[in-house]
């Protein structure tokens, strides 16, 4: 049972994290133009999933409440400020995708909102994990940080690091959905944004080793941890080749592909625990009760059909988005 | 009074739950609405109702998606500010919400899209199925929400094992007694919601002179509704008044206004409650009513605040007050209801301007008497989370300080105001306009997921080819 909502749990982050990634990227890259049309073929890429994508935050914030109450409690209690801003981002950003059609006067403020949210929700987003690697000041099971326990050099820049990488993936989806000058401009930003992130794995494994973070051991101890990395640079051999051949399908595939590998990294550098080298899997989980209550509905049953039902509206908005021909 | 981090985390409660709660209360009777409608529609084939359908439908999804959104900071809350509460009850709050998320979310999102992009797709009994479907979804979604709420007012099924309430029988606190007069309770409330409001509307454009038909329908069903389902409120209301002289006797003082015992018991119509000397300024009071209310006896003994320690009693002034502003609206809407549905049967409705500005007017007393009834309902239960268990004092995140509270209490205030302000607009424009253009036409950007976009206006050339490319770039001007 515990092992089954961990997998739930592990499944709706990195759901949340490829799909939202990539629409939280393109928020960004949005902010980078000022070209209406072009910020509208932007938009336009993302606005049927965008909500379908949110919602795998919800489930799993609700799944670690149920499931795991102890790190539902502890976890966010402790990053209060940077979960205010994210959720602050993601309502702005989320109100601007309909809002901006109601008005041209103030459609800048909505376009603000949009890019502005987008960036804020994905620089905390980096900066929680940047804390959670570096690990939270926890004493005796409990939070002992403060009000800015979260904050260090190391999160900064792994908030600056997920940006980037949300990016990315931003960028390989509008090659996807975007013809013209929407995908010549993300083919020639990606070589950028690779280097940048190759500066950022960099700087993040210096600063792990000369400030000996606990999560360096865990290398020597589990060699096995190595084909994470493995995967990422093979994944990135694939992406960087098929920017160079303008092949439109693969590197979007090859974005998820390093992320779904950096996540893999963490959850098996971490296992067992879930707030590392404080609280484990087996201590954070609900009484058994609870965890069969929910497996026997809402696991069994509803959850293949909203995965089925994700699969679906993502095959209904398959293909190019077309350019808009009553365009302002 | 100290402004401290608990001060400033349950008026944050307070404030975020209270603006949240006004959208799923609309929407889960306007999605009734619309499920009636479509079967008119079907069984009778008069295209008025088919016009009202997509008129509503566009109203639907703006006050539905406020809802989702206000509602996401809800699911964050318990965990930042009362992580207290959410370790130790988060065994039980936790699955009961997570049902939520996805038993609604699933019927509401997937049949939400069959609404906007089915119509020409599915045959039309498919097409009411779905349009029940989502009035399912949001039911259910209230249900889970009542259901936690009440195990807070009335735990029940549990055991506390290390600090933590462990279930350990889910039948009782599903078939909660107090859960099974709360839950329609609630629905009742958003269903006359949805009555007034469509009453209101028609009233509206009665005075107004257009949309004669529309507004007809609209006036009468509303009111013939709301003449059905207001007495049957008061029923629920007064039984969920009984599980409250059960299970929270100090809560039921403070909204009677009894600070001492009595018996027979006397029963305080108004009164200014004075908590330093612990008795009524200015009361105007029946006697022995009180008892008969409270036991339907004519001699039973009424418990009075001053049996409680005072640690142990719910602030007095405001479930008092919000409990009798409740039953007043209540009563209002009965009387119009009533009025209105005696001069519609005998059709002297659209002569009567009095009448129609009073039914016009009378829209936000559904909302006020549901908020107010939350207030009673919060309020009076201090100062307990976990009714008898946990106090809320107890509950809040232990090292939350009051700057950071504060902090996140002005951002929320912000962005809700920014966002409310505009999202209320926008349905004030779509009221205004009422439901032109006859049948809508389906929206290319309009998507299951984003039921906003439906509100707006496509040109019809953009629009026409929706079937097989639902491209999202036909984005309206």
């Amino acid at each position: 049972m515990v092992i089954f909502w961990v997998s739930v749990l592990a499944l709706s982050i990195l759901l949340y994290v490829l799909l939202d990634g990539f629409d939280l990227g393109v928020g960004i890259l949005f902010g980078l133009t000022r070209d209406d049309g072009r910020r509208h073929a932007l938009m336009s890429a993302v606005a049927p999933v965008w909500d379908g994508n949110e919602t795998w935050l919800v489930v799993a914030g609700v799944v670690l409440w149920g499931a795991f109450p102890v790190v539902y409690a502890t976890l966010f209690s402790a990053l209060y400020l940077p979960l205010l801003l994210m959720l602050a981002g993601l309502i702005l950003r989320g109100v601007a995708f309909e809002f901006r059609h109601k008005t041209r006067r103030l459609r800048w403020v909505w376009d603000a909102a949009f890019s502005g949210g987008s960036i804020v929700a994905a620089f905390m987003q980096g900066m929680m994990v940047g804390a959670l690697v570096e690990g939270l000041p926890m004493s005796h099971g409990e939070y002992s940080g403060g009000e800015f326990g979260w904050l260090s050099p190391f999160t900064v820049i792994c908030g600056v690091g997920l940006s980037l990488g949300y990016t990315l993936l931003g960028a390989c989806w509008l090659i996807r959905k975007c013809d013209a000058e929407v995908r010549a401009s993300a083919y020639r930003l990606i070589p950028y944004l690779s280097l940048a992130l190759l500066v950022f794995f960099v700087t993040v494994f210096v600063y792990a080793l000369s400030e000996h973070l606990r999560v360096m051991g865990r290398w020597f101890e589990r060699p096995y941890l190595f084909a994470f990395p493995l995967v990422a640079a093979t994944a990135a051999i694939v992406l960087a080749a098929s920017v160079r051949h303008r092949r439109d399908g693969p590197p979007f595939y090859m974005g998820a592909l390093i992320f779904a590998a950096a996540f893999g990294t963490f959850a098996a550098t971490f296992w067992p625990y879930m707030i590392p080298f404080s609280i484990t899997v087996d201590q954070a989980a609900a009484p058994h009760s609870s965890l069969a209550f929910m497996f026997w509905g809402e696991g069994l049953f509803v959850l293949p059909l909203m995965l089925i039902y994700t699969a679906i509206s993502y095959r209904v908005f398959r293909g190019k988005v077309q350019s808009d021909p009553h365009h302002d | 009074m100290n402004v401290t981090a608990l001060l400033l985390s349950r008026l944050q409660f307070a404030f975020t739950i209270s603006f949240h709660i006004i959208f799923p209360s609309f929407t889960i009777g306007l999605a009734a609405w619309l499920t009636v409608l479509e079967a008119l529609h079907l069984r009778t084939g008069r295209q008025v109702y088919r016009v009202l359908f997509e008129f509503w439908l566009k109203i639907f999804g703006v006050a539905f998606g406020l809802g989702v959104v206000s509602g996401i900071v809800m699911g964050f809350q318990f965990g930042t500010n009362w992580s207290v509460l959410s370790r130790m009850s988060g065994p039980i709050q936790g699955p009961l919400l997570s049902y939520e998320t996805f038993t609604a979310f699933y019927l509401e999102a997937s049949f939400f899209g069959i609404l906007l992009f089915g119509r020409s797709r599915v045959p039309p009994w498919f097409y009411l199925f779905s349009t029940a479907m989502v009035a399912l979804g949001t039911t259910l979604s209230a249900f889970w929400i009542m259901a936690n709420n009440s195990w807070m007012q009335a735990p029940v099924g549990y055991v506390i094992q290390n600090g933590m309430f462990v279930p350990n029988d889910w039948l009782k606190i599903i078939f909660s007694p107090v859960l099974w007069v709360r839950f329609p309770h609630m629905l009742l409330a958003s269903y006359i919601t949805g009555a007034f409001c469509v009453a209101a509307t028609g009233a509206w454009y009665a005075l107004r002179g257009v949309f004669s038909a529309e507004a007809r329908i609209m006036l009468r069903m509303g009111l013939y509704l709301a003449a059905l389902l207001v007495p049957m409120q008061i029923v629920f209301g007064h039984l969920t008044g009984d599980y409250v002289h059960d299970y929270q006797p100090a809560k039921f003082a403070a909204i009677e206004g009894r600070w001492h015992d009595e018996q027979p018991a006397s029963e305080v119509l108004l009164a200014i409650p004075d908590s330093a000397s612990e008795s009524n300024k200015y009361a105007i009071s029946v006697p022995v009513l009180g008892s008969l209310i409270g036991s339907m006896s004519l001699h039973s003994k009424e418990v009075g605040l001053t049996d409680f320690p005072r640690a142990n009693r719910p602030p007095v002034v405001i479930p008092f007050f919000a409990f009798r502003v409740m039953v007043g609206c209540g009563l209002a809407m009965l009387l119009l209801a009533w009025v209105g549905t005696y001069l519609s049967r005998k059709g002297r409705i659209e002569q009567s301007r009095l009448l129609l500005w009073l039914t016009f007017l009378s829209f936000p007393l559904p909302f006020i008497a549901t908020l107010t009834g939350w207030f009673t309902a919060e309020v009076g239960r201090q100062p307990w989370t976990v009714y008898g268990l946990l106090r809320t004092a107890d509950s809040v995140t232990p090292f939350l300080t009051a700057r950071t509270a504060l902090t996140s209490l002005i951002v929320y205030c912000a962005v809700y105001t920014f966002i409310f302000a505009f999202g209320i607009f926008y349905i004030y424009r779509l009221l205004r306009a009422g439901p032109v253009g006859g049948v809508l036409v389906q929206p290319a950007g309009a998507t299951p997921a984003r039921p906003m976009s439906i509100v707006d206006e496509v040109p019809a050339a953009s629009a026409g080819d929706v079937p097989t490319a639902m491209h999202p770039v036909t984005w309206t001007k």
